[in-house]
């Protein structure tokens, strides 16, 4: 067998390490993150911590748990993401089970299906956009994060193949028992379709928390901030003109040790569904490709 | 029940009737879910399309779509004489290629080394941490970023220095920038991006590797005469989709990283239009350089999806 020869087992020596280094690669910015936010000041401003902390303090989470901005936009942030996953889902599923008929048993389903296809491959950009959300008067409310991007069509595309996958037999079944189209769905389809909602609701998640451009650009007042849109404005860009932050703000960002704190709380979230997100997203990403 | 008997008892013009009204009937709440989705897609998507005539005014915020002046093609011929779009164009194109060649190479690279593991946990573990950075964004990203590339003493100048290097302006100096936003991207996504690879290495039948061990052959000649052919058709898949891609350098990436340093070798088409837009208030310019960028990302995202269903006979939709 080859993998008894001697240069097989070199090689694989030599694989196991190279793997491993790019897999410990890719955590140890964030431990070393996480190491710093940790540390006593002086010893992370004059860099000297690496992947431990030096001089173990909680200061940093103390004082960045202290401050009215941070918590303000943590809960701005936890709104919006329960908000939209919700009312995401709905729309999801609604959608998509009439998307999921054969065009013969449901007229008019490939122009719909086209109507919103289209939407995929060609956009209106940034500026008409912006201008929409500005008088349809949702500026600086938790709407302009929600609304414009409520409906997703490569979500309505997966949980329809999903849909799809489902035997025919359940629905001609439920039909015969009497059931409309809504009672069809309400009690065959979505009990059914439990792992694909679950999939779709944490990636969901995951993009609403993450989001940061639309709550920089909609919100004006510093209180509507989500918590992506505020780590991008005080620490990444250091921008504080546009808003009028706490003074106590404008203090501990100065200090590398709170900023490693917020950055840290801020990937917080992310990490912890990460382990159930990463149990179903082969599975989701192969629930989008079978075709028929 | 009672419908299909109708049916059964008129003739065959009168049951094509009966059948489309008896479909209605049925059907009437499919068009009801529908509503939703589809005033939210008027709403949100075709109205801002129908904005894009400002790319055809001289738009002013406060005289409104009707009142606006219109200025005809002025801002298309406006783009070709603009300083600084070239440039942005070029820059564009440059990162989006690199990024997508980088982004091809090592997914494949690393999903073929991986398939030689055979240490269940080993796989497992790797997997999950090199899966991760793909889920979390550009803002934490860019504040560790900033942190472990910072010139006075980050994680990664340390190391260089003590490789016995200068310090380097990874964020400040063009060449280097442009550098560092297609390795941190490449080191974002490369996990994430082997996942259909090794879904086609899966698929791999291993009759195959034992009929080539048979014959003599090592691992080495048989990853190159039996893997690499097998990954070939999800290879061009992935290469043709990226092509929709070539207009997009990563808005989220070089937002968050860089600064009026690299302007002249990081500003991408994106970053352009939004500071064009949104902070100088020239909306107009600003949409006809989005519309430009809109027109060809679509023509090219229509002929990659052409390409992967001819070249792999695969269909996204």
């Amino acid at each position: 067998m080859y993998y008894k020869t001697r240069g097989y087992k070199v090689f694989s020596i030599a694989n196991y390490i190279f793997l491993g280094i790019l897999s410990l690669l890719c955590i140890l910015p964030i431990v070393h993150i996480l190491a710093v936010s940790f540390s006593s000041m002086a010893p992370a401003s004059s860099n000297l911590v690496g992947f431990w902390p030096i001089g173990f303090t909680t200061d940093a989470y103390v004082k960045t748990f202290g401050n009215s901005n941070f918590i303000n936009s943590l809960l701005v942030s936890a709104q919006r993401t329960i908000l939209a996953t919700v009312i995401g889902m709905v729309l999801v599923l609604v959608t998509a089970f009439p998307l999921s008929k054969e065009d013969a048993s449901f007229r008019g389903r490939s122009l719909y299906t086209w109507f919103l296809v289209f939407t995929i491959l060609f956009s209106g950009g940034l500026i008409p956009s912006y201008i929409l959300v500005q008088k349809l008067g949702i500026m600086d409310t938790i709407w302009a994060l929600i609304l414009p991007g409520a409906l997703s069509v490569w979500n309505v595309i997966l949980m329809m193949n999903f849909f799809r996958g489902l035997p025919k037999e359940l629905e001609e079944a439920a039909y015969l028992d009497g059931a409309g189209q809504f009672k069809t769905l309400m009690l065959v389809y979505i009990p059914l379709s439990m792992p694909a909602v679950a999939t779709l609701s944490l990636f969901t998640m995951v993009y609403h928390w993450n989001a940061w451009f639309d709550g920089m650009i909609y919100m004006s007042d510093i209180k509507n901030y989500p918590l992506a849109s505020l780590l991008q404005t005080i620490i990444v860009q250091q921008d504080f003109s546009k808003i009028n932050v706490d003074a106590s703000m404008l203090e501990n960002v100065s200090q590398r040790t709170v900023r490693a704190a917020q950055i840290f709380i801020g990937a917080l979230p992310i990490l912890m569904v990460y382990p159930f997100l990463q149990r179903f997203f082969v599975k989701g990403l192969v629930l989008g490709a079978v075709k028929e | 029940m009672k419908d299909l008997n109708l049916v059964a008892e008129k003739g065959p013009n009168e049951a094509l009737t009966t059948k489309k009204r008896w479909n209605m009937k049925r059907n009437w709440p499919l068009h009801v879910m529908l509503i939703p989705a589809v005033l939210l897609a008027i709403v949100f998507q075709y109205v801002p399309m129908a904005g894009i005539i400002i790319a055809f005014q001289d738009f002013k915020p406060w005289l409104g779509f009707f009142e606006s002046e219109w200025v005809g093609l002025e801002n298309f011929r406006y783009l070709f004489l603009y300083p600084d779009v070239d440039q942005v164009i070029w820059n564009t194109l440059i990162i989006a290629v690199f990024k997508i060649v980088a982004g091809l190479i090592a997914p494949l690279t690393f999903a073929v080394l991986l398939n030689e593991v055979r240490l269940m946990a080993f796989k497992r573990v790797t997997q999950t941490l090199v899966y991760l950075p793909h889920f979390l964004s550009w803002v934490i990203l860019g504040g560790i970023l900033l942190d472990i590339l910072s010139p006075q003493g980050g994680m990664v100048n340390k190391l260089v220095v003590a490789l016995g290097g200068e310090p380097i302006f990874f964020l400040g100096d063009g060449n280097w920038f442009r550098f560092t936003l297609i390795v941190s991207d490449v080191w974002k996504e490369f996990g994430f991006g082997t996942i259909v690879f090794l879904a086609s290495l899966a698929g791999i039948n291993p009759a195959l590797y034992e009929a080539a061990e048979v014959d003599g052959a090592n691992r080495f000649k048989q990853t190159l005469h039996i893997t690499l052919p097998a990954l070939m058709p999800i290879t061009i898949v992935v290469m043709t989709l990226s092509l929709g891609n070539i207009l997009n350098a990563g808005f989220d990436q070089v937002f968050n990283l860089y600064n009026p340093l690299v302007y002249d070798k990081g500003d991408i088409i994106d970053t352009f239009v939004y500071r064009l837009g949104i902070l100088n208030g020239k909306m107009s310019f600003a949409t006809t350089v989005g519309l430009f960028k809109s027109a060809v990302g679509t023509v090219l995202i229509i002929v990659s999806y052409r390409l992967a269903y001819k070249l792999a006979n695969y269909r996204v939709f």
